[in-house]
């Protein structure tokens, strides 16, 4: 049987790339372990190799095609005596294997693997006119820190690969070349070492960018970040304090399980002197990283894995900083109010499609801060809409919705229309199999349930 | 083990070596000290056991509340270890904190009030006896988490080198916190990227309860670096001359860009745990043993007498002068009055966002 090669996933959350390079011809014979292709995404090269032995009969994706969805097939490799005139639809799929991928291959589950639809402008104040640039989130985070350096040289940026290797995620991508190994600091895996040592250096007047390779393994720096960084000011009476920042990737992955998935976001929003910080478009992650290293407090910044790849109109602007502790009306609406932040917005967006479909008219807030939390425009949409769903993949218990519903029963009790509904991530760790996965994370199809249900439909 | 001691042969070699020194009987190198220096020495430590002898009565009264870590016996190497820093060093040190604040020359008066928890203490009575600061004297805190300060000590120390200066940090903990795994992170980073980082084991034989052999597989905690590469040595922490010449060796080596460097110090407390430890794990007669036979003060006021130095007389007055200064201390820290209830809400961010 002839055997289909298909586009690898080389990350957890890759969703597709583009074929660089074929390293072998149509005709040419192949071993397994063979590289026959490389493979490109935006954050590394990686080359495929064949798994079977064979010759390869046909290339089906020809390189330097952008965006191969993962799991098309690119090409097939024939067995002995086989020829080329097969019918391609019906030649059984085998996976191939990425050398070398750091991670195991894998695709996103759920809603938030779509790429969403470009928002219109991502903030109100931007002077009408401004041209837009499209770029990733990873851009984003990236061109803010570069732009932040330059402009104060007191900024340096340490944690894990961050340099050298480019990001464990890319998104420090091309800092070492500008800026150099005094300011972009590998660090050994050291997390609680380096969270403290970042303080201590904040402490003394720089302003450190401390990179968790995810905020899973900020735990192990929880004493620092919360004793040390958040309290300081306060046990000085004023005296001295912590500019710094600690980002990283938050939230859920995809297929990494119960220690690698998970969101601390009401965790940290717990604290008095963090602030925290959780945005969902490009143009928010940028404005709002580049608020977060000149804030003269302790940031926590919120990133997620998945959306680093996705795509949102940035305004090209010099220096566009957003105001940290101001939510944004993402899409007006006055029939419900849903409310969330970072991911669950590809959630809440979605299910306000649905519910535009059914005359359902939803106001779409994104926090973008949950710490301070701008209560003010949850309670102005409340008194519009008088119906409210919150929205997040953190487990319910404690959690930011049920933060925003404490608030709405001590300042809009007189509006609600209806009882303030959460949908959340289900109160369980996150389990591995790609069904139990699903179904641990909310759903759009939940979010419009919940949406109705508010609305007594 | 090769690469420890190639460190200490050039720990040696270097110029932090050559600095002049007596040695003692027991081969320890002894800092020659002026008169001056003497009779500063003996004041300030005089003024620590005096101030930490008050805020043990004050507690006994009510006046401070929650934990109070005191002092008393360990004063030599605060004193010891300030006299060879310069402006734009920075001091870090865990909760048993109020001697190395007054040897940065903080004012006993603003100490005391913090303990008393009142407006004109140092963190405005928010902070307490465990976490105290003064940015203006270089000393970053004074924190509550066993062995924290020493990952931070080690970013005072990266902060300084990232500026080009010259300076260090002089980073305070005991030999409880040295089984932290934090230290060890610290060690690693300080050692790596050659921070200027003097790490300072103040080994007063006891972590809480525990003594160090019943906490520690191996007890020479000078050697706690070795793997890291970080040279170390133990040092008489009970007299001031060899906690000077340690200092000055240490301080000098960091200067140099050779990188962190651990000493350990040998002392002892007197006092309990805290307030509230009965001390039962240890006799009396061990510690009257080490009271009689090693006190820092008693031995430098002996050396100047002895080398007419000083005379009694003026020994009296210095601490008839420790005594006022202490008293003064403590009546201001009782009638201070307790910060603003307004105060609860400020100092938790800069810009005072919530």
């Amino acid at each position: 049987m002839p055997i289909q090669v298909l586009m690898p996933a080389l990350s957890p959350t890759m969703e597709k790339g583009n074929l660089a390079k074929w390293l072998k011809s149509e005709g040419d014979t192949v071993k397994a372990g063979d590289v026959i292709a490389e493979i490109e995404t935006d954050k590394a090269t990686m080359e495929v190799e064949a798994v079977d032995e064979g010759t390869l009969g046909k290339i089906l994706v020809p390189e330097g095609t952008a965006d191969v969805a993962v799991n098309t097939p690119i090409a097939v490799i024939l067995n002995d005596g086989e020829d080329g005139s097969v019918d391609y639809a019906s030649v059984k799929p085998e996976a191939s294997k990425a050398a070398a991928a750091p991670q195991q291959a894998r695709t996103a589950p759920s809603a938030a693997a779509e790429p969403p639809k470009p928002l219109a402008a991502p903030e109100p104040d931007v002077p009408e006119g401004t041209e837009m640039a499209t770029m990733t989130v990873r851009e984003a985070l990236r061109d803010a820190m570069a732009e932040e350096m330059r402009r104060d040289e007191t900024v340096f940026v340490m944690g894990e690969e961050v340099a050298e290797y480019q990001g464990a995620y890319k998104v420090t991508q091309g800092l070492l070349q500008e800026f150099g190994a005094q300011r972009v600091v590998d660090t050994p895996i050291t997390e609680h070492g380096f969270a403290g040592l970042g303080v201590g250096a904040a402490l003394a007047g720089l302003k450190p960018i401390v990179e968790f390779m995810t905020f899973n393994f900020a735990m192990q720096a929880m004493d620092q970040i919360i004793n040390s960084a958040a309290k300081t000011r306060y046990m000085s009476g004023g005296q001295i304090g912590s500019s710094i920042v600690f980002r990283g990737p938050n939230g859920a992955a995809a297929r990494v399980a119960a220690q690698h998935s998970q969101d601390f976001s009401a965790w940290y929003s717990h604290i008095p002197g963090l602030k925290v910080v959780a945005p969902y478009t490009a143009a928010d992650f940028k404005g709002l990283l580049k608020a977060a290293i000149r804030d003269p407090n302790p940031v926590i910044f919120l990133e997620n894995e998945i959306l680093y790849g996705q795509s949102f109109p940035v305004p090209k602007l010099d220096d566009y900083v957003l105001p940290i502790g101001k939510a944004r009306i993402a899409r007006p609406g006055n029939d419900v109010t849903i409310v969330s932040f970072s991911i669950g917005m590809t959630y809440a967006l979605k299910a306000a499609d649905e519910l535009a479909k059914e005359n359902v008219a939803a106001e779409v807030i994104d926090l973008r801060t949950l710490r301070p939390m701008d209560t003010e425009t949850i309670v102005e949409s409340v008194k519009k809409t008088g119906r409210i769903v919150t929205v997040e993949e953190g487990w319910p218990q404690s959690g930011i919705g049920a933060e925003i519903a404490a608030r709405l029963m001590e300042n809009a009790f007189d509006w609600l229309d209806a009882p303030v509904t959460r949908v959340a991530g289900k109160d369980v760790p996150m389990p591995y199999a790609a069904n139990l996965e699903k179904l641990a994370l909310p759903t759009v199809a939940e979010v419009v349930e919940a949406a109705k249900a508010v609305l007594y439909r | 083990m090769a690469v420890a001691q190639n460190q200490a042969q050039d720990l040696a070699q270097s110029a932090a070596a050559r600095q002049p020194a007596v040695v003692r009987a027991d081969g320890a190198a002894l800092a020659n000290m002026t008169k001056e220096q003497e009779l500063s020495a003996y004041h300030l430590m005089l003024l620590i056991r005096r101030f930490e002898e008050k805020a043990g009565q004050m507690y006994g009264m009510g006046l401070i509340g929650g934990f109070c870590h005191l002092y008393i016996g360990q004063e030599a190497v605060v004193v010891g270890m300030q006299m060879a820093l310069k402006p734009g060093d920075a001091v870090i040190t865990g909760y048993r904190d109020h001697g190395h604040m007054l040897a940065c020359g903080m004012d006993a008066r603003g100490v005391m009030a913090e303990l008393t928890g009142r407006r004109n203490g140092y963190s405005k009575g928010k902070g307490g006896s465990m976490h105290m600061f003064s940015a203006e004297k270089g000393f970053f805190g004074g924190h509550g988490i066993v062995a924290a300060q020493v990952p931070l000590g080690t970013g005072l120390a990266f902060a300084a080198k990232y500026r080009g200066q010259d300076n260090v940090s002089l980073t305070y903990f005991g030999d409880g916190a040295v089984n932290q795994g934090q230290v060890y992170e610290s060690f690693n980073m300080a050692k790596l990227w050659n921070l200027p980082a003097v790490y300072i084991v103040e080994n007063n034989q006891y972590a809480m309860g525990t003594s160090l052999a019943r906490a520690s597989a191996t007890t020479n905690l000078s050697k706690r670096g070795a793997a890291h590469g970080i040279p170390g040595e133990q040092v008489d922490g009970m007299d001031i001359r060899a906690v000077k010449a340690a200092a000055e060796k240490a301080v000098a080596w960091c200067r140099e860009g050779n990188g962190p460097i651990l000493l350990e110090m040998l002392t002892y407390r007197y006092r309990g745990h805290s307030m509230s430890d009965p001390a039962k794990y240890r006799t009396r007669e061990e510690v009257e043993k080490v009271r009689n036979e090693h006190d820092p003060i008693e031995q430098v006021r002996r050396r100047l007498i002895e080398s007419k130095r000083a005379s009694e007389d003026d020994l009296k007055k210095i601490d008839a002068r420790v005594r006022d200064v202490v008293n003064e201390a403590a009546e201001f820290a009782t009638h201070d009055p307790e910060p603003d209830p307004s105060e609860l809400y400020t100092d938790i961010y800069a810009d005072e966002a919530r």
